[in-house]
């Protein structure tokens, strides 16, 4: 399973890439949707890492958000309804080697993929996932979503939604094994493409959630953060998320946050007006599971072989003295 | 939970014999033995140990573990009985035949439901603990008592053997040793190998020191030499030592040693009665081989996980039972779609819902082949013996990646825990999965290339250069692009059903046994093999036209069937699931409910193929299927 020295070679042959070497087909989002700013970052992300196309695969489930493989020009994997993570951690499992991005949406992660998210985190398999959290149901057109707020209207909420909605932060800081949480909303671009870019440098499992706006279902929705920039929380630190000057003139609303800071993340999770935006928590020391797993071991027939003939020895019953010989070793 | 109502009313009353020395040892061809405790006394160590002591003399064995569904049941109940049936012969052993010829009980109410679902042949031998006649509670005393008395009466030779009290003068915890106390009463009884039994007690205790080792012998001792001053039979079977090294192991080791030979890299699963102890063994060795088993968050995970890996790599295995297995079915069907070859290995157990987790079942057939919303076509393989077990897994390995198919494996938990040696295997190379293509991709060509005679297409792997695409679960075109063209969503079709087709042209017609014609076809799958043959062979020796054919592949299945069986007067499949009595009130030609294969069978070759099926939860008796067939035959 070791790629190592494959690996190595093709690295000789890197050259340099640009932003059309990763744009896939055209993406067919409603027009104002956020996770056109989702795809462009990340594309930009390919192209200032230099990520080779052919070890770069992003997967997916699910939903409007969920199409974004299909407008990469990497591999992609668009699979089923939330069960995204698990089929990432089968490729980043069998090929370490493999840059592994994961787009999921409010309802393919928060609902119905919500155990393979905790366990997801847990693993912590080297690997960005990002949650396009518009808080509804796009592709089926307007129900409510785990994190739409307390009484959203929407076609299986006529009279609006009943309950609390569910807090992706609070619950992903509260998963052992964390080790990279950020949040970044899809309407500035810059700063979605720094955390995006931590995100994937981060070497663990980093969930970075996008506050992603839905103008075909909830027209309206962010409009008030749109149109007043206090009411975005910068969280900045010299371990985290830097503001460049021009960006800092017009969020002012900044406060110094260091990632290592587990309190102090939880806290600020919690908060949903203003927006906190930037990397909550980031714990480098956190093993990978695929590091964990992995024996090292280069698998020729040989090897097999003699693990498979140890094994059979155990078990076999020889015959008597005289009538065969055991076979040599 | 004392209970003392035998079904069998008393006929004859016999009282047993006592002791004598130097008393004659009988031959026998073959002999059925059962060992039953409450769980946790050891009784299946036991079974398996001598087992594999006549094993070593070259005798067929077979063994049927007991097993209770609880890890705890209540001490003392009959649902509570735990043990092993070990089934021994001269020659080869191909299932557990029918009733017993020999029982050792613990206690007298795990022998009960034995006794009860007619497990034991009439007036064989029991050998029972005895010392519950002296039990402080009266209650026990009497329940012991009455079924003695009740046992005799029905015309059972019953020994009353003070297993604890001979051991305690060996051990302080008596109850954990009889059972190496009983294995030694045992070996004395049908003449087993004295050296050999002392050597599997080292062998069944290797992983503990030498003082647990030198206890366990010496009970071994005890009981050996308890049975020799003190009980007035003896048996030989007499047996062969084979000339090839055999293995002896059971369905579910076979399984796992079939995962290590294929080369499978990774195995994604989650634990499930009787598929569990596959991953269990695996767990241990396959990291000694540079594989992993992943124990995911459900089973959805599991099977999301063994696609990703094979994706993006080499052929990936998962392994699970029925609810795990009905789990799985929306990503089994997103490999279908996107033809990523992945091996699913389903060891089958009673069903529907948590069903019968410990008891075998092939209630699984159709799922297997139906299985997954839509027209969802893929390979399914049946075992039928232990040997198969360890090839089939192999088998399945090799076509999914020819093929870039989901192969499904059926086992069941009669093979899961059931023993039986088979030779050796002789290590092939050609077992192991070649190394996963990294070349690169000429310009121009398209991931989902079907051949239009096979529907056969290359599969790019990620890490080739200029072979990017998006695989998806939704209908999609040569290139791999999201279509909801009717055309094109018909061409996927064709092309992935085509595939079957390729398949089942390499496949030959299953062979038969006994004549090739005649009255009546017997066609069995998986784990019914061995006693569906059994029984074609007592039919035979009565003189009767009867055959049997067994299949391998279920699908697609082989060519030639409906050819070999115009060949036949009637055709009968015998099958562990559920199909409808004619004889009940509102049964009739047009509503009633053919077994699985049968179902199949008649939809393909439209013979008036008629099915026998049992659903008893535990293995279908060479006698049974031997009954059912002359009761067709007077029809
Ligand atoms: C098993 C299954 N159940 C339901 C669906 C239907 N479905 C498709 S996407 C979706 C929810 C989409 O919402 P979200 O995940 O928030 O993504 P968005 O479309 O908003 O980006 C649902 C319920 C499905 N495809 N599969
Ligand atoms: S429905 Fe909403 S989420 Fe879906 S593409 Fe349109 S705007 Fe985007």
């Amino acid at each position: 399973m070791t790629l190592e020295a494959t690996h190595c070679l093709l690295r000789m042959y890197d050259d340099h890439h640009n932003l059309e070497d990763y744009q896939g087909g055209v993406p067919r989002w409603c027009t104002g949707c956020g996770d056109n700013a989702i795809l462009t970052a990340m594309q930009r992300l390919c192209r200032d890492n230099d990520l080779r196309p052919e070890k770069t695969v992003f997967v997916s489930g699910i939903g409007c958000s969920s199409r974004l493989p299909h407008y990469m020009r990497t591999y992609g994997f668009h699979g089923i309804h939330g069960r995204a993570l698990p089929v990432a951690e089968g490729i980043k499992m069998a090929r370490p080697d493999l840059n592994v991005f994961i787009s999921t949406g409010d309802g393919d992660c928060c609902s119905i993929g919500a155990a393979h998210w905790i366990h997801g985190v847990r693993y912590n398999m080297n690997m960005t996932m990002v949650l396009h959290d518009n808080h509804v149901y796009g592709l089926t057109k307007k129900q409510a979503s785990p994190t739409s707020p307390r009484g959203l209207k929407s076609n299986t909420t006529p009279r609006g939604s009943y309950l609390e909605a569910l807090n992706p932060l609070s619950v992903t800081l509260g998963i052992q094994n964390v080790s990279f949480v950020a949040q970044a909303v899809d309407w500035i671009p810059e700063v979605l493409y720094d955390i995006l870019t931590a995100a994937y440098k981060h070497r663990g499992f980093s969930f970075v959630r996008v506050i992603q706006r839905c103008p075909e279902f909830l027209p309206k929705m962010f409009d008030p953060w749109l149109q007043n920039p206090q009411k975005t929380l910068v969280l900045t630190h010299e371990r985290g998320l830097r503001l460049s000057p021009a960006m800092a003139k017009v969020y002012k609303n900044q406060q110094e946050h260091d990632p290592l800071d587990m309190d102090r993340a939880r806290q600020i999770a919690s908060i949903d007006d203003p927006i906190p935006v930037g990397i909550l928590y980031q714990n480098p020391e956190v093993p990978c599971y695929e590091d964990l797993r992995h024996s090292g071991q280069l698998r020729t027939a040989d090897y097999v072989r003699a693990g498979l003939e140890a094994e059979f020895d155990k078990f076999t019953v020889w015959p008597a003295e005289g009538e065969q010989s055991k076979p040599a070793a | 939970m004392s209970d003392t109502n035998i079904l069998e009313p008393p006929t004859r009353t016999t009282k047993p014999p006592r002791a004598k020395r130097d008393v004659p040892t009988v031959k026998r061809n073959e002999t059925i033995i059962e060992i039953l405790s409450d769980s946790g006394e050891g009784a299946q160590r036991c079974g398996q140990s001598l087992a594999s002591i006549a094993a070593k003399m070259g005798n067929g064995v077979w063994t049927v573990e007991i097993i209770p569904a609880e890890i705890q049941p209540p001490a003392r109940s009959v649902a509570g009985a735990s043990g092993n049936r070990v089934r021994i012969g001269s020659g080869p052993i191909s299932n557990g035949g029918d009733e017993a010829d020999l029982v050792v009980a613990f206690n007298e109410q795990v022998l009960l439901g034995r006794v009860r679902a007619s497990e034991l042949k009439p007036g064989c031998i029991i050998l029972l603990e005895s010392m519950w006649r002296s039990d402080r509670n009266p209650g026990v005393v009497a329940s012991y008592t009455a079924t003695y008395d009740q046992l005799v009466a029905a015309g059972y030779r019953v020994y009353e053997i003070p297993m604890e009290q001979e051991c305690r003068k060996l051990v302080s915890d008596p109850r954990r040793g009889k059972n190496m106390f009983v294995l030694g009463v045992l070996c004395r009884i049908y003449s087993l190998d004295h050296d050999l039994a002392r050597e599997q007690i080292a062998i069944t205790f290797g992983k503990k020191d030498q003082k647990v080792i030198a206890t366990n012998t010496d009970l071994l001792e005890a009981g050996w030499n308890w049975a020799d001053a003190n009980l007035d039979f003896r048996y030989s079977i007499p047996a062969a030592r084979a000339t090839q090294p055999q293995l002896v192991i059971n369905g579910n080791t076979a399984l796992a040693l079939g995962v290590l030979a294929s080369g499978m890299d990774i195995c994604a699963m989650y634990p499930i009665t009787p598929a569990t102890s596959v991953s269990h063994y695996l767990s241990d060795v396959f990291e000694r081989v540079g594989g992993l088993v992943h124990q995911a968050e459900d089973e959805i995970a599991a099977c999301a996980f063994a696609i990703g890996a094979s994706y993006a790599g080499k052929c990936s295995v998962t392994v699970t039972s029925g609810p795990g297995y009905s789990l799985k079915q929306e990503a089994i069907g997103l490999a279908v779609m996107c033809e990523i070859p992945m091996v699913v290995i389903n060891v089958q157990r009673g069903g529907p819902s948590t069903g019968q987790p410990t008891k075998g079942e092939q209630g699984d057939l159709l799922t297997a082949i139906y299985g997954s919303h839509g027209d969802a076509p893929k390979v399914v393989i049946a075992t039928s013996s232990i040997e198969d077990c360890f090839y089939a897994v192999i088998t399945a390995r090799k076509i999914a990646e020819m093929f870039n198919m989901v192969v499904v494996v059926l086992s069941d938990a009669n093979l899961a825990t059931g023993q039986q040696p088979f030779q050796r295997p002789q290590f092939s190379e050609s077992w192991l999965a070649p190394p996963f293509d990294q070349s690169d991709i000429a310009a121009g060509s398209k991931p989902y290339d079907w051949d239009p005679v096979t529907g056969l297409a290359r599969r790019f792997v990620p890490g080739q250069p200029h072979g990017m695409h998006t695989l998806t679960g939704l209908a999609h075109d040569r290139d791999s692009h999201v279509a909801y063209d009717p055309e094109i969503n018909e061409e996927g079709l064709r092309h992935r059903s085509l595939k079957l087709a390729a398949l089942q042209k390499t496949l030959r017609p299953p062979n038969v046994f006994g004549e090739d014609s005649g009255e009546l076809l017997i066609v069995g799958w998986g784990s019914t093999k061995g006693a569906i043959e059994e029984a074609v062979e007592r039919l035979r020796a009565e003189g009767l036209k009867v055959s049997s054919m067994h299949l391998q592949f279920l699908q697609p299945m082989a060519p030639g069937m409906k050819e070999i069986m115009q060949r036949f007067d009637k055709v009968m499949t015998v099958e562990s699931n559920w199909s409808d009595d004619p004889n009940d009130a509102i049964i009739d030609e047009e509503n009633r409910r053919y077994s699985a294969l049968a179902m199949m069978l008649r939809a393909r070759t439209l013979i008036d193929i008629d099915c026998w099926t049992e659903v008893r939860g535990r293995p279908i008796k060479p006698g049974t299927v031997a009954a059912a067939v002359r009761a067709k035959l007077k029809q």
